[in-house]
């Protein structure tokens, strides 16, 4: 039992210590087996604990029992808890397979090293979205951004080095609008929990420093999560970085951005002080289409599939931005629903570009040229995100896409069913360059002896296009919690 | 106005380092003087936090009766672990200018940036 009440911990705690212990560790089989423990365990704990929240609300943790609001306080709430889940899977998913991939990719004495900052990266987002406590947050960002930097780093061609670079240089502007942010609402407040700070908002939303903090919040976070236009080092540092990295950021480190957005937005700000007093709902749909076209249309004419799904990424975080400019419990339903199902799909789309990687030695589409006979079951996988990425009926792209078409129904704005089916018809177009070098096209005659990836390649990747496909059937999962998460988020339901 | 001002002149000395610090990120080419304005970006947020915590005759936070007036301690305290993140950053970007120097042979944006659009041994255009 006494383990029970200290999940909300253990969730960050171990996979935070077994980070160093893989550093010691330095044998690199020694730190596969310690860290994938740690992210299983993680992934057991946040499913634990999504069914504890699902049975009896939400969980208040007092860490070091210094009781709220003046320790730290984790709180796991139905929205937190999905994200948890989310995160912690796709890295149970992703840490098996990194073991195949990066044999290939990343120089053998820094495997440790990559399993350790892993396991980092890994803490950071889990405390992202476990903590109730606004600088806590920062700290978490910074542990999870830091180690990114380093995984992309790992990337064997030398311009990965450039991309984090750029990355660090972006990511540090980003957090450090986010600490000054925290710091003038700490100024006006004098509390540092998310809850108690929201609750003594309320009397001074229209005060002039809270209003710069809302602004400072809201450039750094978008900028985490990559919002269209500060989305410029998002591409090269997908491309560039191994591939087991590019599908665990891909998947999980804008969508935790996305929650701190709302975090702030919902819970500290409240949705009058945003979205009634402020233009906030028109700011964010200009910039939501403005990426859904921009990104998309430039995906089009990329020649490496990574940079191509990369930009296609900037896309749906459109999407998932256009979703909380409805302001409404159907728009967030959106947004949290596509937050999970293009995790999923873009995550196994990336572990299969890892097993083309593998295969082909590359992943510019002159290379993929016949990849429908080569390697025809990885070629099918990726066209099965792609259709995800489409949003066509059967896949969990499709769910997402419903609910916001209904969010804008029921805001009477018929146009922007029209726009978001338009967009989806660019997403058509770069599928189809995919799907044009790979079944169209024989393959070059070098590459024409390759095989199938190996079982530890296709089996994760096939986990999450599993899960892709899963999520476009039964929506239990994804829409049942979004929908609870977005109605604690307006205060239309029980936590 | 003057006086008004004055009284907040920790706030002007913020602003102007965030400033200049964020314009030497974007200005500069080199891609150590970026990180060096990145750092001065980075340490006006301690201002921020440091000066509004500071009360004047203020003391430690003494429980003792013959001290009334103190400081609170917790801004120092966040600002020691912003401090520690911004060395982090700092050291982090470092060893990655060390790496693509190794790589490329310049520090320069510019040139990094021009060597990679001509790269050698990339497959040509379909």
């Amino acid at each position: 039992m006494s383990a029970l009440a200290h999940l909300p911990a253990l969730q960050v705690v171990l996979p935070l210590a077994a980070a160093p212990l893989a550093v010691l560790l330095r044998d690199r089989v020694a730190a596969f087996v310690l860290v994938l423990a740690a992210t299983w365990a993680a992934f057991a704990i946040s499913v634990l604990m999504w069914l504890q929240v699902g049975e009896s609300g939400p969980i208040s943790y007092a860490l070091g029992s210094w009781a709220p609001p003046w320790g730290i306080e984790y709180r796991v709430d139905s929205l937190s808890s999905l994200l948890l889940m989310l995160v912690s899977g796709v890295a149970a998913v992703v840490l098996p397979y990194s073991r195949a991939s990066i044999e290939r990719e990343v120089r053998q004495d820094n495997h440790a090293l990559f399993y350790a900052m892993f396991a980092l990266c890994l803490t950071g987002l889990l405390g992202i979205a476990i903590t109730g406590d606004a600088f806590n947050l920062f700290v978490f960002l910074e542990i999870s951004s830091l180690s990114s930097y380093v995984l992309i780093a790992l990337g064997r061609d030398r311009r990965a080095l450039v991309a984090s670079y750029q990355y660090l240089i972006m990511g540090t502007i980003g957090a450090t609008f986010i600490v000054i942010g925290v710091g003038l609402l700490y100024l006006k407040t004098g509390t540092l929990n998310l809850a108690d700070m929201g609750v003594r908002l309320q009397e001074m939303t229209s005060h002039r420093p809270v209003l710069a903090a809302l602004a400072f919040l809201t450039v750094g976070i978008s900028l985490k999560l990559a919002l269209f236009p500060l989305h410029q080092w998002l591409p090269n540092a997908y491309a560039y970085a191994p591939s087991a990295v590019s599908a665990f950021l891909a998947a999980t480190a804008t969508k935790v951005s996305v929650y701190a957005l709302l975090r702030f937005y919902f819970s500290v700000f409240g949705e009058t002080a945003v979205f009634q007093r402020l233009p906030m709902e028109d700011f964010m749909l200009i910039l939501a289409l403005a990426g859904m076209f921009v990104a998309s249309t430039v995906a089009i004419f990329q020649r490496d599939l990574k940079r191509l799904f990369a930009y296609s990424s900037v896309a749906q975080i459109g999407y998932i931005v256009l979703g909380i400019s409805f302001d409404s419990v159907t728009g967030l339903t959106a947004t949290i629903a596509h937050l999970v199902n293009h995790a999923v799909t873009k995550g196994g789309l990336f572990l299969l570009l890892g097993a083309v990687m593998a295969g082909m030695g590359g992943v510019t589409l002159a290379r993929v040229h016949g990849l429908g006979r080569v390697m025809p079951l990885t070629a099918f996988g990726i066209v099965l995100c792609g259709l995800s990425l489409i949003g066509v009926p059967g896949t969990a792209g499709f769910v997402s896409k419903w609910y916001l078409i209904l969010a804008a129904l029921e805001k009477g704005q018929w146009w922007l069913v029209f726009l978001i089916v338009a967009s989806s018809l660019l997403a058509v177009a770069y599928v189809w360059r995919f799907v044009e070098a790979a079944y169209f096209h024989a393959p070059r005659a070098d590459l024409a002896a390759v095989r199938e990836a190996p079982a530890g390649l296709a089996i994760p990747a096939w986990t999450l296009v599993g899960a892709t496909l899963w999520f476009g059937f039964d929506t239990s999962v994804t829409v049942g919690s979004a929908a609870r998460a977005a109605a604690m988020l307006l205060g239309a339901g029980t936590p | 106005m003057f006086a008004h001002i004055w009284s907040h002149f920790d706030y002007w000395a913020m602003i102007f380092l965030a400033m200049a610090g964020l314009f030497i990120v974007i200005a500069r080419g080199n891609l150590i003087k970026k990180l060096v304005g990145l750092g001065i970006f980075q340490t006006s947020v301690y201002l921020l936090y440091l000066g509004p915590a500071k009360i004047v005759g203020g003391t430690a936070p003494i429980v003792d009766t013959a001290f009334k007036v103190y400081s609170n301690p917790l801004p120092h305290v966040l600002i020691l672990t912003a401090i520690v993140v911004g060395v982090a950053t700092l050291a982090l970007g470092l060893a990655l200018v060390v790496r693509i120097r190794e790589a490329y042979g310049t520090i320069e944006e510019d040139e990094v940036l021009r060597r990679d659009a001509q790269p050698a041994g990339e497959e040509a255009p379909q």
